[in-house]
């Protein structure tokens, strides 16, 4: 007969956000642990719900598989005396694996003989390996622990059941109190105790007492549910991800129903509606086909259908509640002025060592102004950029951001319009918070995308002044994420102003207000390490390498989009076999001008044909060069570079550089160093690792 | 159900579960968790079961009795179990019945919740148990009290009697519960509501609030050093609303918002460990009488 186990884990309700995890852990860790025991077995399934983490491991063998061991034992010097007989030592060893010296063989290992037996490891019968399983159920690891009671054991939620069942026999341990046995519990209110005399049965009884524990199962049930409605009401349900994977983990046995509230609520924003009903509530928000929220709401109850009407008006009951207090803050915040909320703000700490948020806002007036001239906008722009930075952190103030504080910008931008500003300006106010994560959006417009890097700069360079440079896995103040959000906006706006020059431009804002603990050479070197870093890390995560990216970074962080162009140029050139011959002959000029600081290039001195072709190539290539640098076309940039390698090669073949004429030994490398330093405007090519094969 | 109905049903229950039934404490406070009975009786090994009614003023919630869900004094049911006891959700559960709640006919649900107070350096895992998508009750198992780790733990279960009143009865408007039979919570609350909020808006005078909380934080603070811990901890209590009310004007900046609470806390964690060393030295006189 085949035999089967079932361990289920009875908890107090989990968080749902730890849920799908635990069961993932769960299942994996009982297949190694299956594995490293030589337990065989066809199948494990795993199951959850908001009380208890199941496994169910099918056709179980009886018995560990028995296996053949080789035991080393020590060298034959030491097991066998002059004589050849075998030593203590010996005897010791092969006592120690269960056998005599009648079994012992040598074998050599690098080049010493050693004493070998055959060591057969008898396997155990299933039953006495499986209390081990008390271990897999301590080391699921948890986003937070808890201590309950008297109980040492920390776990997400406390353990109140336990069930370990193989075929109908209990399997004894206990854990934090618990005795295993073989009873279970169904639904809170709907379901009882459930006593199991076969781990198979499991589904069906939970079942019967109204707990689904087969997660997909409850998911595929509440979509059901939610397309059936949809079907009978003729709405729309959006479906987020997210939402429905938290649902089906609040609950063990699903039904769906819907609710509605005042048209009235209709006209709030609808960011404030789909907040209170998603994130507080965790509420389906329903649409009409055409896209526009409707009075509805979509929710999911733990339970069966009995006196749904009675849990339905409930909900409506809070949803109310909730939507009237945001009623009362939209009505109330737009009684007062954008200046009104701009004066709280000087009353708001943004950092202890930086000040306000009012005088941030200051700082990042300054900033958007300074930047909107550097990028040589039109006035009007330029303008804006100004109003937007001025006013966009208002809305922080306000009650309904107080209360709805995920609504930050979204609610600025709004009021703004309301308020009468520029329809610019006021998307703006939600744009300069853009980009919220690594690969979120970025702002769309110039100004949004102006204040948005003005505020990170600040942020930033503030902070890193102050030495909340993040750390590790430390990044309190998202630092990180937000020069991520300066440098992907300049590339993708094709900015004209070097990185470097951005940060400099702040440091220097920071220097002139004369701040607190600004040491400002220790914050620029820090500053630019941080910058090379990120640079490097969004150059990584577009497949560039570590040398292509050395060789763009190293001398100095020039303007973002160049940077990119450069990466992915130099990334084919340099597995590009034709490319091989004019490498060798930038690259041999970049080592040849490190020997001189000299560039001052006297014609006079040149004497031969193919010196003075070179220096006149050089003269040709460097201003076409040039333009094709204005013109942002770097790829002909750096094909006019590529001209240079035919007149370095009849250079370097026709001319001796390193010559015992001063005169001509200097004028030559400083035509070499000229030629160097325009090569390396484009990267420094010495870095890169050439893979062109011939 | 009447609101007066719910407290004597509560406390019945409670008290059949062989709790100790004290009343409000005298001092005011934000949170039926500030009441000795729980901050600072939650300390230490000693077993302790107490129930009480904590009525709990949060000044910055004032709203001139104008509107329907906010209350600048609500009531809070406030139940203390240490050790926690391993059918606390049950225990939990058959009040809610005892109230006349069949869970049958509702959606009863133990969402995350995890609870902190940095004043109190106080934090705690748990729920917000919520009734048909409604939160009743705070349900926290404690970790760590002021600063010092909770061992054993306490369960601490905050009935919110307004929420589930309004639930229980039916009403949208918190005035519109009946306290007892012909008293409203208008007749009784109404007044003291707007006068308060009035007092805590527009009236408080607030130089003399900003010399109590110094002058309550040093006699807090001296009192201490004398070892008198309860009532250096009612100082504590005093700081604590004073700066609620100040906080309520919009005299406290940001800055000086962390700075007072990081005095409260100071005072608060003090007092946590001056108590569990002298109820050291007593002997821990309630772990006797247990055994």
């Amino acid at each position: 007969m085949t035999k089967n186990v079932l361990f289920e884990i009875g908890l107090e309700e989990l968080p749902a956000r730890f849920i799908d995890q635990a069961e993932q852990q769960l299942k994996e860790k009982t297949i190694k642990w299956l594995n490293e025991s030589r337990i065989s077995f066809t199948k494990v399934e795993s199951f959850s719900t908001p009380r208890r983490l199941a496994v169910l491991i099918h056709n179980i063998a009886e018995k560990q598989a028995t296996v053949e061991e080789e035991a080393k034992g020590p060298a034959i010097k030491i097991a066998q005396d002059n004589e050849g007989n075998w030593t203590k030592a010996a005897e010791g060893f092969t006592r120690g694996q269960g056998k005599t010296v009648d079994d012992i063989y040598t074998k050599e290992v690098k080049g010493t003989t050693y004493i070998y037996v055959n060591k057969v490891i008898e396997g155990k019968p299933t039953e006495s390996i499986l209390p081990e399983f008390k271990q897999i159920i301590e080391s699921i690891q948890f986003g937070k622990n808890m201590r309950w009671g008297t109980k040492t054991m920390r776990y997400a939620r406390p353990i109140r059941w336990l069930i370990a069942l193989y075929n109908e026999e209990v399997i004894p341990f206990e854990l934090a109190g618990v005795q295993t046995s073989n009873s279970t519990y169904g639904h809170r209110f709907l379901g009882r105790e459930v006593v199991l005399t076969n781990p198979l049965q499991y589904k069906e009884q939970l079942e019967k007492n109204y707990v689904i524990v087969d997660s997909k199962l409850r998911e595929s049930m509440i979509e059901e549910g939610i397309k059936k409605l949809e079907k009978e009401r003729n709405f729309i349900v959006p479906i987020d991800r997210d939402l429905l994977d938290e649902v089906r983990n609040l609950v063990e046995y699903p039904t769906v129903f819907v609710g509605t509230f005042e048209e009235s609520f209709l006209e709030l924003p609808d960011e404030v509606l789909i907040t209170s009903m998603k994130e507080h509530q965790r509420y389906f928000p329903v649409k009409s086909e055409s896209g526009m929220l409707l009075p509805y709401f979509v929710a999911v109850r733990n339970g069966d259908a009995n006196a749904l009407e009675t849990v339905v008006r409930g909900n409506e009951k809070v949803l109310r509640a909730r939507l009237s207090d945001g009623e009362f803050f939209y009505e109330e915040d737009q009684k007062n002025s954008i200046a009104f909320y701009l004066e709280k703000l000087n009353n708001v700490v943004f950092q202890v060592k930086l000040g306000t948020i009012g005088e941030k806002v200051n700082r990042v007036v300054t900033l958007s102004e300074q930047l909107a001239e550097a990028l040589k906008v039109d006035t009007e722009i330029k303008e804006q950029a100004i109003r937007a930075a001025q006013i966009s952190k208002f809305d922080l103030v306000t009650n309904m951001v107080n209360e709805f504080t995920e609504l930050q910008g979204i609610m600025g931008e709004r009021y703004a319009r309301i308020f009468g500003e520029d329809e610019t300006v006021a998307v703006a106010i939600r744009e300069h918070y853009l980009p919220t994560s690594a690969s979120g959006d970025l702002p769309k417009t110039l100004v949004g995308a102006i204040v948005s890097v003005a505020d990170k700069l600040d942020t930033i360079v503030g902070c890193i002044g102050v030495g909340l440079k993040p750390t590790g896995s430390q990044d309190p103040y998202g630092l990180r994420r937000q020069a991520t959000g300066i440098l992907r906006i300049a590339n993708e706006k094709e900015w004209e102003i070097p990185v470097a020059q951005l940060f400099n431009m702040t440091i220097e804002l920071y220097q002139s207000q004369a701040l607190e603990h600004f040491d400002s050479d220790i914050v620029k070197q820090e500053l630019h390490t941080f910058i090379q870093q990120r640079v490097a890390f969004l150059l990584r995560e577009q497949g560039i390498e570590q040398d292509i990216i050395q060789a763009i970074t190293s001398r100095s962080i020039g303007k973002m989009s160049d940077m990119m162009k450069k990466a992915s140029i130099l990334s084919t050139k340099r597995n590009d076999a034709s490319f091989k011959p004019i490498q060798e002959a930038l690259v041999r000029v970049l080592n040849l001008a490190e020997k001189t600081e000299k560039n001052e290039i006297n014609p006079d001195y040149f004497e031969t044909e193919t010196e003075k072709e070179l220096f006149s190539s050089y003269l040709t290539v460097s201003s076409v060069y040039q333009e094709f640098v204005n013109q942002n076309n770097l790829e002909e940039a750096f094909a006019e570079l590529e001209k240079l390698a035919n007149p370095i090669h009849s250079f370097f073949e026709n001319n001796m550089v390193m010559t015992d004429n001063e005169n001509l030994r200097t004028n030559r490398l400083a035509l070499l160093k000229q030629i160097a330093i325009l090569i390396n405007s484009f990267a420094n090519l010495n870095a890169i690792e050439w893979k062109q094969h011939n | 159900m009447n609101i007066q109905n719910m407290i004597l049903t509560l406390q019945k229950f409670w008290s059949e579960q062989n709790c100790i039934l004290v009343q409000a404490y005298d001092v005011e406070k934000g949170a039926g968790t500030m009441s000795p009975m729980t901050l600072l009786r939650s300390l230490g090994p000693e077993p302790w079961r107490v129930a009480y009614v904590e009525p709990s003023r949060r000044p910055a919630d004032g709203r001139y009795g104008e509107n329907p869900n906010r209350l600048y004094q609500h009531h809070q049911f406030q139940v203390i179990i240490k050790p926690s006891p391993d059918n606390i959700q049950e225990l939990y559960l058959e009040s809610l019945q005892a109230l006349g709640i069949n869970p049958l006919e509702h959606d009863i649900r133990f969402v995350e919740d995890n609870w902190e107070n940095p004043t109190l350096g106080a934090a705690g895992l748990g729920w917000e148990v919520w009734l048909d998508g409604m939160e009743i009750t705070q349900f926290t198992y404690f970790q760590q009290i002021g600063g010092l780790e909770a061992n054993p733990v306490t369960v601490e279960l905050t009935y919110g009697i307004e929420r589930l009143a309004s639930y229980i009865q039916d009403k949208e408007n918190v005035f519109d519960l009946e306290w007892t039979e012909g008293f409203t919570v208008k007749d009784i609350f109404k007044q003291p509501e707007y006068e308060h909020s009035k007092y805590t808006f527009e009236e408080s005078n607030v130089d003399m609030l900003f010399e109590l909380f110094s002058m309550y934080e040093e006699e807090a603070r001296k009192t201490m050093e004398k070892g008198l811990i309860f009532p250096a901890y009612d100082y504590v209590l005093k700081c604590s609303h004073t700066f609620n009310l100040l906080d309520a004007r919009g005299v406290i900046s940001v800055t000086e918002r962390t700075g007072y609470i990081g005095r409260i806390r100071n005072l608060a964690r003090n007092i946590a460990k001056a108590y569990v060393e002298e109820r050291e030295r007593l002997g821990y006189p309630m772990l006797k009488e247990e055994k």
